[in-house]
């Protein structure tokens, strides 16, 4: 009796230990990626990395702008893409799908959301770019907005399913068709969530690298056009980190500071206007 | 809230009494012939049938609705009543495995056959719980004449003010009606949604358990309003709460499993009902 109190005791101690362990080790790993990017790249982070382009090879200084453009561009095409589509989609998968086709849907689209990013690489460079016959950022953008697409259906979705069923039928009891419901009430009720869960979606490709590697390939200097292929902040830090070079490893660090942070910015953000929202699901806030 | 046959028979002798009483096996259409002579039927149900996929939940309801009368459906919980008022302004047609049989005719037109927007127009509803959109309260009054193209925006205002006149929310609500419907209490959201549905000026307006949200001052609220209304329209409405019906109502019908087991003047049934059933539940033995 008293040595199986024991061995519970021990048990108990054990357990919370180990599981305490593990949730510092993951936020301490935030931390540490943080604290390790600040203090290797902090030197390069000055006002020449925003606004100066790449110098070359044995020169000290220059920036990113390109990069820092170039992945506005990309981004800004990709959400232009992948958001109205995963938007449409999760209204239908949550408005009008049956049980059985929303299984597939979902199924479908998690899948979709499982597939390695350089795999989207590949496929967007064979549909793309060898047609194109060259590099550039129109493809980046489709890449980036194909990796959009499941996650947007599956937060609209989300957020849709938490607008409460009262107001759908309040709507079509005062004479509104199912669209207009959709459109005047269900949608404006769960916007702010929507919008919210596409900058998350945004935030998560930003730092998308392999699709890009043969899609927006690269350029030290600004972008001729979005049919040409430009410079990415993760592509440049692929470019630089591998480079022999300190002051490029230093850039790289920096590019990758700005990145975290950016990514971090729109998260909270996002986060900020969500817990504002009139509808959302539990757990999102 | 134990109801006594003796406190409801009091609450229904207050009000002026009605014209003759019949069960509705003496008449299949539910109401006395000598009723149907005097006055009009506005809504009328004939052998409706109703499943949930392969569940029966309502047996061969044959109801009539009076013009500008208040007719309260009453019994337990699961008793049909609310799935019958769905089915007169077509809701049920939202939910996946809904199926009605029978005919339901509003003003010699089966609204069956009648396009489902024209007849929500005609036929409101309010629900058990307010139910406002997450929009100003100006918006919320203004959502129905928007969307069935009732004329232009100094239009629009005017059905809004009217609307909540007639709700008797307008002297609380005037001076905010650009806040958000969710800053209200809870029976001035009720008589919000009242409002919202009586801007398309329907003809028949349909509540499903209006007051078991409120508390007693909201739910007497909005009884007061259920008289004035029914000048201008018919009204059916679904109540658990018994003395509710015996207050408001002209006439009450009992649902139980599914049947409709008697309908009557609200008096009749709540003095001498007809069945052994009605008696049973109006004098709290079950339900």
């Amino acid at each position: 009796m008293t040595r199986s109190g024991a061995w519970k005791s021990v048990m108990n101690v054990l357990m919370f230990s180990l599981t305490g362990l593990c949730t510092l080790f993951t936020i301490g790993t935030l931390l540490f990626i943080l604290g390790y990017l600040v203090s290797h790249g902090a030197s390069a982070l000055n006002w020449a990395f925003f606004t100066k382009l790449p110098v070359p090879v044995g020169e000290i200084g220059g920036g990113m702008a390109n990069a820092i453009v170039g992945s506005a561009k990309v981004l800004l095409l990709a959400t232009l893409i992948g958001v109205p589509i995963g938007f449409l989609g999760g209204v239908y998968l949550n408005e009008y799908a049956g049980a059985a086709a929303a299984f597939v849907i979902r199924y479908a689209t998690d899948l979709l959301n499982g597939v390695p990013s350089i795999v989207i690489g590949i496929v967007v460079y064979t549909l793309v770019v060898h047609p194109m016959g060259h590099f550039s950022t129109v493809s980046g953008g489709v890449a980036l907005g194909i990796m959009m697409i499941p996650i947007a259906v599956r937060s609209t979705e989300e957020f849709l399913h938490a607008v409460p069923n009262s107001l759908r039928e309040a709507a079509t009891a005062l004479g509104a068709s199912k669209w207009k419901t959709i459109v005047t009430v269900v949608v404006p009720a769960a916007i702010t969530g929507i919008i919210t869960g596409t900058m998350l979606d945004l935030a998560r490709v930003a730092g998308e690298t392999a699709p890009l590697l043969f899609t927006a390939l690269n350029n030290q200097f600004w972008s001729a056009g979005w049919s040409h292929p430009t410079a990415t902040l993760p592509v440049m830090i692929f470019a630089y980190a591998i480079a022999p070079y300190d002051d490029w490893h230093r850039q790289a660090w920096a590019a990758g500071f700005v990145l975290l942070m950016f990514v971090l910015a729109i998260n909270i953000t996002a986060r900020f206007i969500l817990s504002r929202a009139s509808y959302a699901p539990r757990g999102m806030v | 809230m134990d109801p006594s046959s003796g406190d409801l028979a009091k609450a229904v002798d207050a009000r002026t009494p009605l014209p003759g009483n019949h069960s509705p096996a003496d008449t299949p259409g539910g109401i006395g012939s000598d009723q149907m002579k005097v006055q009009t039927m506005k809504l009328k149900a004939s052998n409706v049938n109703f499943f949930y996929g392969g569940f029966h939940a309502l047996h061969e309801i044959n109801l009539q609705f009076s013009a500008n009368k208040i007719t309260a459906l009453i019994g337990p919980s699961g008793c049909g009543k609310s799935t019958f008022l769905r089915s007169l302004n077509r809701l049920h047609e939202t939910i996946r495995g809904a199926r009605l049989e029978g005919t339901i005719v509003l003003d010699n037109e089966n609204i069956l056959a009648m396009n489902a927007s024209a007849l929500r127009r005609r036929v409101g509803m309010v629900f058990q719980r307010p139910n406002p959109f997450p929009k100003s309260i100006f918006d919320n009054i203004a959502y129905g004449p928007e969307i069935n193209g009732m004329g232009n925006h100094q239009h629009v205002a005017e059905l809004v003010e009217q609307s909540l006149i007639r709700a008797a929310l307008w002297e609380e609500v005037k001076d905010k009606l650009h806040q958000s419907a969710y800053g209200l209490s809870g029976g001035q959201q009720q008589r919000l949604c009242i409002a919202r549905a009586l801007a398309v000026n329907p003809e028949v307006l349909l509540l499903d358990e209006p007051c078991s949200a409120l508390d007693p001052i909201g739910t007497a609220k909005i009884e007061e309003l259920l008289f004035t209304l029914k000048d201008q329209c018919t009204i059916v409405i679904v109540t658990h709460n018994m003395q509710q019906a015996a207050r408001v109502a002209d006439y009450t019908g009992f649902f139980l499993m599914g049947k409709l087991i008697e309908f009557d003047d609200t008096k009749k049934i709540y003095t001498t009902p007809g069945k052994k059933e009605t008696e049973d539940y109006i004098t709290g033995r079950f339900g």
